[in-house]
């Protein structure tokens, strides 16, 4: 007969971190191009910079600095991790993964590691399958990486996405508890909307014209979809978690845009006095690495306040697909001191 | 059937004033979107989709482009 695992009674996040593009490319440098200003953009999405990598630094160095600091953070060493979740859309390989060299290069000696290609719902798939991992016992530790180096993706002539783009890496390191400290994941796609938000040109039509392949989308059609669709998402996975929308303490939305953030306030019904988070407007979008970036900053911006351990944070991840993540979470301890240096 | 004009101009300037905080008055039926009353593409598809809520109609993100005006909003919304 085969034995079941040991089942867990729940799961926590126990540190975040993150890292940023070291270059802060303001509006006037991204405007030129697109025949916009300054003013336009800030109005439109929110975003007055956004970070952006040097040319050397490549996705596994973000997520390797990233990683390499949620686990600082949660007072683990590496070799405690038995598991890398790595959600990148601008990794180049198809195989071998990303998700093993970055295994290998923070020493955890052999963790079970894969990609998974969610956009910018991939932290929250993450955090959903890492909750679920280690409820059901098969892994302890599990390290989740949103990696995203979106300029290797950009058109500089773009006016549909490519000037709000950034780059970066967060990272969670998830860990059992005695009680759930991630709510359930509310998670879907909509693959009929797959047209909506992507890359131009897949890589057989990339080689055969000699275009590099840049991101697109249909703005207010994804807007639509973020700001009504992802409400009615985010409020059943506060339901979920046995809640409700006046009991979400911190708001972590995908940093896709200032005014489908405002948006998604107003129409999940958040209590006004809820903290938002708003890294968008110095990061930019980061895709997978927005949300625990965010929270990253978060934890900077009321470290006068001590620490958002505990708080209830509703999390929603949202992008090309389309595919889409929330759930509730207690935030990690965030005033652990730890020395800031961005890489790239 | 299609729904009566008056109260489709009245529903639609109150989705409007709340979204936008204008005056009601200054919303009027030959007011362009862009041009007169400064609502941008973002803000266009809020006004839509709650119109689509509160009218009980479909209004393809297509079509979206064509309703320049309050009176073109109006016409659609009424014979959907």
């Amino acid at each position: 007969m085969i034995e079941a695992t040991p089942t867990r009674a729940g799961s926590q996040i126990l540190g975040v971190d993150g890292v940023r593009g070291s270059e802060v490319v303001t509006n006037e440098q991204v405007a030129g191009p697109i025949d916009s200003s300054d003013e336009w953009i800030r109005s439109r999405t929110g975003i007055v910079t956004r970070a952006r990598a040097a040319a050397d630094v490549t996705v596994l160095d973000l997520a390797e600095a990233a990683a390499g600091r949620a686990i600082k953070r949660a007072a683990l060493t590496p070799d405690q991790i038995d598991a890398v979740l790595v959600a990148s859309v601008t990794y180049f390989q198809q195989t071998p993964a990303l998700a093993p060299q970055l295994a290998d290069r923070l020493q955890t000696g052999g963790a079970a590691a894969f990609d998974l290609s969610a956009a910018c719902a991939g932290y929250c798939y993450g955090i959903g399958l890492a909750d679920s991992l280690i409820k059901a016992g098969g892994a302890t530790n599990v390290l989740v990486v949103g990696a995203d180096k979106l300029t290797e993706f950009v058109d500089p002539t773009d006016r549909t996405i490519s000037f709000i783009l950034g780059d970066g890496a967060g990272a969670a390191v998830v860990g059992p508890a005695s009680r759930p400290k991630i709510g359930p994941t509310v998670w879907g796609s909509d693959g009929s909307k797959a047209g909506s938000v992507g890359q131009n040109l897949d890589f057989r039509q990339a080689v055969a014209t000699g275009v590099w392949p840049t991101l697109r989308q249909d703005g207010p059609t994804v807007y639509k979809w973020a700001v009504f669709s992802m409400a009615a998402v985010a409020r059943e996975a506060i339901a979920a978690a046995g809640l409700t929308p006046g009991d979400i303490e911190v708001f972590v939305p995908h940093q896709a845009n200032l005014r489908i953030i405002e948006q998604q306030v107003k129409r999940i019904g958040l209590d006004p006095e809820v903290i938002v988070a708003n890294d968008i407007v110095e990061t930019g979008n980061t895709s997978a690495a927005s949300i625990p970036l965010a929270v990253e900053r978060l934890g900077r911006d009321y470290a006068d306040q001590g620490s958002l351990g505990g708080k209830l944070a509703l999390q929603i991840g949202f992008g090309a697909g389309l595919a889409y993540a929330a759930q509730v979470v207690e935030l990690p301890n965030t005033a652990i001191p730890i020395e800031r240096k961005s890489r790239g | 059937m299609a729904k009566d004009k008056s109260e489709v101009l009245e529903g639609l300037i109150e989705i409007i004033v709340d979204e936008t905080g204008l005056d009601a008055a200054a919303i009027t039926p030959d007011k362009s979107f862009s041009d007169d009353l400064d609502i941008d593409s973002l803000s266009m598809m809020t006004i839509v989709t709650l119109a689509e809520d509160r009218f009980e109609v479909e209004i393809p993100d297509d079509s979206v482009k064509d309703l320049s005006t309050v009176a073109s909003a109006v016409d659609f919304i009424a014979n959907a």
